[in-house]
């Protein structure tokens, strides 16, 4: 038996090939048997989607008292004194005969098959099948391969019509658009007529394929399985954190995977995190550091690019002239040397990783916290307050359907327009911008709701909020940023009156850039220093490991951009920012830019902002440094090194360090290992991280710890402690830990407990606390405007973002601008769907393409951010609550 | 041995105004119905079990045991009629609705009432123009005058049917992929178990599936009882029960007779029935139930029409269709022509039986051709056996559904039988081949 195998306690005693084994209840026999070290050969079968007994490889003969009989052992759950035999002659003749029957009209072009070498259908026909075929008639022949979307090609000549990717596209994405068609022998899998693939998640069916039959546009024919060298990381494609598996041979990435994790993503990808592989090797990564002279950016050495790049910081005339914007690009390890150059060195606190698109830093950090899994319990109920998760998370938007569709939870949608999952909610409502938080506090409150809100009926909302008060439990939230044009102090309002109704509420945040919660975890935030607390809670903490201190707290990314406008900037430094395409202000981030006296950059790619820098330093990016990340539940998980940096493009920690010591002081930091060991040291929230590390945890850390922190004030030093284990302290073996653990399981199941252990009772409080969410008031909404138009500005997954345009399969993908309007409007207004129309606010307008979207709501314009021509960010003005537009007619 | 039995369900056939409501409630038509209503539930499902009356489909399942089988106390529970008759052969049930569709749906009320359910489903065969405006008709008319709908004749019984067509797939016949077919998707067969229908049926919910004919004889059973129904026939089979004879007769039709007891011999060559074989030439062999059944011969034509009779002579009476072929048939394209129709009838959805039935047609098409090999008639015996393990009888199947092993059957009796023509055929192919100068390099893929 295999040693991982775990003895299930309420287990169903079961016979394979004559060995007592114990499954779980309800478990499969192809799984126990697995489980228990006997390998039963499957093609349709799948652990993350329902068994359909198709393929018929796993028939097995089972005894179930009524004597031995082929039964598909997918398909059959173990019941008490189940017999059954995996290499008995009757099942031997089976597999054997149902090899031969897929071989019949398989091309056998495995030499030129991008699966040959890790494929399903030559392992197990070399374990299990005939050594020879007697079907000496014509195979089937299919035009090979036909594409069926931008990113995947079908070669129906290789396929076994094992239902693997359609039921996929149907029961996992809920993008039934493969299916079978024609029957019999001639049965084969298709696109409807002119309906492409076009799934976010089509690229999980060429994984999941058993066979060469769907291939990626971005890997076919680039490598062979043997060649490949493999290394587990964490997608960085947004912040879900998704595990990946990435793939490189003569040190270029090749392609990503998807490995299967319990608490993240089961395996599955979506197509903008599989296919950014093409992102590392792209043409457009910086190789070597920029600087400007005269005729502009022009390749410099490093000396000279970083002593250019820490003199510009050392003229700066204060601390607070120093603004720094960006950080979710990095690791953990990166942002904490940024954080401790700029905070700890600098003094300044005008570091902001988000970039007015998030929300509050104490917002994100300070709110009771859920993770997927907990946001997903079975039975469970979910507020989404927050993006289009479809368009923004997709992972965690296959999760939520998952959770509906299989285990009972209810959603209830509070969002500007319809999304992706609306049509999975038991209620859905759509607010007036800048009037969420009127609904959302209506929504919890225990009173029925008689009266519209925001515009929404109150049937709707009864409708709600019944959904709503009908959980027996407490409530998730996802909580995110609906809209750009809305200002994010209005999902704060919601939250608040979300925990003022029901304190015991958990939040799960929707922020959608990649380590940003780990940049906001290391202190790249104003009023914030690494491990989760506040600046002005943990200055003392910090005072003994930093040299240096903010005086107070600092300015956010539109505070910047405004001191920077106002000229009150001397240095501004992006890192890994484009606040000219991203800022939801364009106007603000360009007045800001130019007004900023010294731009400086550090990034893997140019963008439209780090062009206007002064300096650029090269970074290297992902695949190409180790470190740790940081996804949207808190959970810390690994970045691995695969391949080489591009030309003499250095991690960002690195850059961190020499920047600093050019300024005078040694960060301390020499490798990778001393950034984690110092963050694991100081850090409260990290405190003990790397321990957890080496001890390895394919499924990522949840921070903080179970830790014991003992403080030896004579010597300032902190010791940390597993909860398990004994320590010695001056010399003697005490068990610190004895009275904490029992203490502690008298209580509730206390997670990520800290427990300070000292002998001086004042050092005892000196570990700093975490952030508090601070609950705001509600918001009064500017009056309607009958004429006009609230705008919405949600993302879609493919944009003009760095990102994307990187990614040649994926770039084309971009929708492209576009105004959506109910189509009640369009009388009213004299436009047509298909047809151009300006959209215009005081400051100015866009020329548009108009939608017919009966899931936008009258009186919405709703636009996509990001997207070529019409940039909505031009409309939108960071000092108003919500943007009001005008929408005319183009000439 | 032919007997004087009443006609239960044909007995309106030779009515020109059978099928209208007139000409069925002339003839005593929806009186069961009545009397049910006064009867209750139970006593209607009580005297269904004392009938015995055997299921009219293929797999002959006693019809009020598999009422019974529905979970107790799970709603919704739905009736399917299986009006998807498709068997190479069979064509009692289109006659049934084309000729009394009312008869079909009083049994499709009774049905209803006894099981205690409030919708039917009627699936009837895409291919059957008439029968479905007839039934179609019908049941609108029936609607009209109160026999279903809501509160039926004053009652407080309620049914609902909902019509459905069929688009053409023969293994929609299959219960579970009719129930596919019906709730919008591809007919393929769901997996028994954990898919039995009378638990997880039609939206999961229980479900009975009844074949029209069965249902058919519901309102003889309630106006005249289940005991003067079971005093007909013999052993298991009771009452009577249609055939459909086909083949090398002189008068193919179908034909209402007492089951259990009436003969093959009698209803192939009885004046009243086939009236004997065409040309009076002698008899090669038989299909005795539907072309899945393994084949009968000479030596069985004086078994009786019984079911566990014949099961246990190594066949069926499946489907109630006969088709007989004389000395002048080609074993090997009578073997060609049930496999290919097999094949091409295959869903598609499992391994074995997609890939496996056009590989026998394959090797029988090359036999057939003239191309055949040695080695084909054991190829062809493996490769079956690959589909229906031990290729015995009844069958065992690596398949999900019959439809694979249902391939094999036929052509595993008749390669029994007449291996020595397969043979024939084999060495007449290798000698012409070594006799003509000429190199053949491809044998022709349909013939």
């Amino acid at each position: 038996m295999a040693e991982f195998e775990v003895t299930p306690v309420d287990g169903v005693a079961v016979e394979i090939n004559g060995v007592e084994v114990i499954a779980h209840k309800g478990e499969l026999l192809i799984d126990a048997a697995e489980r228990t070290g006997t390998f039963i050969p499957r093609f349709c079968y799948h652990e993350r989607m329902k068994p359909v007994g198709m393929c018929r490889m796993c028939l097995v003969e089972v005894d179930t008292g009524r004597g031995p009989a082929l039964q598909p052992s997918c398909m059959i759950e173990c019941t008490p004194g189940m017999k059954a035999d995996t290499e008995s002659e009757v099942t031997k003749k089976a597999q054997d005969g149902i090899l031969e029957f897929l071989l019949a009209n398989h091309p056998l072009d495995c030499p030129v098959c991008d699966k040959g070498g890790e494929c399903p259908l030559q392992d197990q026909t070399m374990a299990y099948g005939p050594g020879e075929s007697r079907f000496v008639e014509e195979k089937r022949h299919k035009e090979k391969p036909i594409p069926i979307s931008d990113l995947v090609l079908l070669d129906r000549e290789r396929c076994i019509l094992c239902d693997r990717c359609t039921r996929f596209a149907k029961d996992v994405a809920g993008d039934p658009l493969i299916h079978f068609i024609h029957r019999g022998n001639n049965t084969e899998v298709n696109t409807f007529p002119d309906e492409p693939f076009a799934s976010y998640f089509s690229g999980n069916t060429v994984q999941i394929c058993p066979v060469g039959a769907l291939t990626a546009s971005t890997y076919r024919f680039k490598a062979r399985p043997w060649d490949l060298e493999t290394t587990e990381s964490t997608c960085q494609t947004c912040s879900v954190g998704c595990r990946i598996s990435i793939d490189s041979s003569r040190d270029q990435v090749q392609r990503f995977a998807g490995v299967d994790i319990d608490p993240v993503n089961w395996g599955w990808l979506c197509d903008k995190g599989r296919f950014s592989s093409q992102v590392v090797t792209s043409d457009a990564r910086l190789s070597e550091p920029l600087v400007r002279d005269g005729s502009g950016l022009v390749a410099a050495k490093w000396s000279d690019a970083l002593g250019r790049f820490a003199s510009a910081l050392d003229s700066a005339s204060s601390a607070q002239s120093i603004g720094v914007i960006g950080g979710s690009r990095l690791t953990n390890e990166d942002a904490y040397a940024w954080s401790k150059l700029f905070k700890g060195v600098l003094a300044t606190d005008n570091v902001d990783a988000q970039l007015g698109d998030g929300l509050p830093a104490h917002v994100v950090l300070g709110l009771p916290s859920a993770t997927i899994d907990e946001v997903c319990a079975p039975g469970g109920t979910v507020l989404l307050l927050g993006p289009d998760v479809k368009e923004e998370l997709p992972v965690l938007f296959l999760r939520l359907r998952h959770a509906v569709v299989e285990d009972r939870v209810t959603i209830v949608e509070v969002s500007p327009r319809s999304s992706g999952i609306t049509s999975l909610a038991a209620a859905s409502v759509h607010p007036r911008p800048g009037e969420t938080a009127d609904v959302v506090a209506a929504l919890v409150g225990s009173s029925v709701i008689d009266r519209e809100i925001a515009g929404v009926s109150a049937e709707e909302l009864e409708q709600a909020r019944t959904a709503l008060s009908a959980s027996t439990g407490p409530i998730t939230v996802v909580l995110g940023r609906a809209s750009l044009a809305e200002s994010a102090s209005i999902t704060v309002a919601a939250a608040s009156a979300i925990l003022n109704a029901r304190p015991d509420t958990t939040f799960l945040s929707a922020l959608r850039r990649s380590n940003v919660r780990g940049a906001l975890d290391m202190g790249l935030a104003p009023g914030l220093l690494p491990g989760r607390v506040t600046l002005e809670d943990g200055a003392e903490w910090y005072a003994e490991v930093w040299p240096a201190m903010p005086s107070a707290t600092g300015l956010d990314t539109e505070g910047i951009l405004r001191a920077a406008a106002d000229g009150r900037i001397d240095v501004l430094v992006l890192l890994g920012a484009d606040p000219l395409s991203d800022f939801p202000d364009a106007d603000l981030a360009e007045r800001g830019l130019t007004g900023a006296r010294t731009v400086l950059a550090v990034d893997t790619a140019l963008n439209s902002s780090s062009r206007r820098a002064d300096v650029v330093l090269a970074a290297a990016g992902f695949a190409e440094k180790t470190g740790t990340t940081t996804n949207i539940e808190g959970r810390v998980s690994t970045l691995s090194h695969r391949v080489t940096p591009p030309g003499t493009s250095r991690a960002d920690w690195m850059l961190a360090a020499e920047v600093s010591s050019r300024l005078g002081t040694d960060l301390g930091f020499e490798n990778f290992g001393d950034v984690l060991a110092e963050i694991s040291a100081v850090a409260p929230a990290y405190l003990a991280l790397d321990q957890a590390i080496a001890e390895g945890s394919p499924d990522g850390i949840l921070l903080p710890l179970d830790v014991v922190v003992i403080i030896d004030e004579e010597d300032d030093d902190i010791v940390i402690v597993d909860e398990t284990v004994t320590v010695s302290e001056d010399g003697a073996e005490v068990d610190v830990t004895a009275d904490v653990v029992s203490e502690e399981s008298d209580g509730d199941d206390v997670e990520g407990l800290i427990e300070i252990i000292s002998d001086d009772s004042d050092v005892a409080g000196s570990l700093p606390p975490f952030v508090q969410f601070t609950p705001i008031a509600a918001i009064v909404p500017p009056p309607v405007d009958s004429y006009g138009f609230r705008l919405v500005a949600s993302r879609k997954l493919y944009d003009q973002g760095t990102l994307v345009q990187s990614a040649p399969s994926l770039a084309p993908l971009a929708p492209g601008s576009t105004v959506s309007l109910n189509p009640w409007e369009f009388d009213r207004l004299g436009v047509a769907s298909g047809g151009r129309a300006i959209v215009r606010t005081a400051k100015a307008s866009v020329n548009v393409t108009v939608q017919s979207d009966p899931g936008v709501p009258r009186g919405v314009a709703a636009m996509i951010v990001n997207q070529a021509d019409g940039r909505v960010s031009d409309l939108v003005s960071a000092d108003e609550l919500v943007a009001e537009v005008r929408i005319e007619t183009a000439p | 041995m032919i007997t004087d039995a009443p006609r239960i369900i044909t007995s309106r056939f030779d009515n020109a105004d059978s099928f209208t409501l007139a000409g069925f409630e002339a003839t005593g038509g929806y009186q069961a119905l009545r009397k049910a209503l006064s009867m209750g539930p139970e006593a209607v499902a009580g005297e269904v079990k004392t009938a015995t009356l055997l299921g009219r489909g293929g797999a002959g399942f006693p019809a009020g045991v598999k009422w019974g089988l529905a979970p107790e106390n799970v709603w919704p529970r739905y009736l399917v009629v299986n009006g998807d008759e498709s068997e190479p052969g069979t064509y009692k049930d289109r006659l049934l609705m084309e000729r009394d569709p009312h008869q079909l749906i009083e049994g499709v009320l009774l049905a209803c009432y006894a099981i205690g359910c409030g919708q039917a489903f009627l699936y009837v065969r895409g291919e059957m123009p008439l029968a479905q405006e007839r039934i179609a008709a019908a049941l609108n008319d029936a609607y009209a005058a109160g026999y279903v709908g809501k509160n039926i004749l004053g009652s407080d019984f309620s049914v609902d049917v909902v019509l459905s067509w069929g688009a053409g797939a023969y293994i929609v016949g299959e219960e579970t992929a009719l129930i596919e077919s019906l709730e919008g998707n591809r007919g393929m067969p769901r997996l028994k178990p954990p898919f039995f229908p009378a638990a997880k049926g039609l939206y999961m919910q229980p479900t009975i599936v009844n074949n029209v004919e069965t249902l058919s004889n519901l309102p003889w059973i309630v106006t005249n009882g289940g005991e003067a129904f079971a005093a007909l026939g013999a052993e298991t089979s009771r009452g009577t029960r249609m055939f459909a004879v086909s083949g090398h007769v002189k008068n193919p039709g179908v034909f209402e007779v007492e089951y259990g007891v009436t003969t093959f011999r009698d209803l192939i060559y009885a004046p009243q029935y086939a009236g004997g074989i065409l040309g009076d030439r002698a008899l090669k062999a038989y299909i005795p139930g539907g072309a899945s059944a393994p084949w009968f011969f000479e030596e069985h034509l004086d078994l009786p029409l019984e079911k566990v009779t014949v099961d246990r002579a190594g066949s069926m009476l499946g489907s109630g269709a006969v088709v007989v072929m004389d000395e002048t048939t080609d074993a090997v394209k009578a073997c060609l022509r049930i496999v290919r129709f097999f094949a091409r009838e295959s869903c598609g959805k499992c391994t074995p039986c997609r890939e496996g039935t056009t590989w026998l047609e394959n090797i029988l098409q090359r036999i057939h051709d003239g191309y055949g090999r040695p080695s084909d008639l054991d190829l062809l015996l493996d490769v079956s056996d690959n589909i229906s393990p031990g290729i015995a009888w009844p069958p065992k199947q690596t398949t999900i559904c019959p439809l694979g092993p249902s391939a094999v059957s036929p052509i595993a009796s008749a390669l029994q039988r007449f291996r020595p023509e397969f043979e024939a055929r084999i060495t007449q192919a290798e000698e012409a081949r070594h006799s003509i100068p000429v190199t053949i390099t491809k044998a022709s893929s349909h013939g």
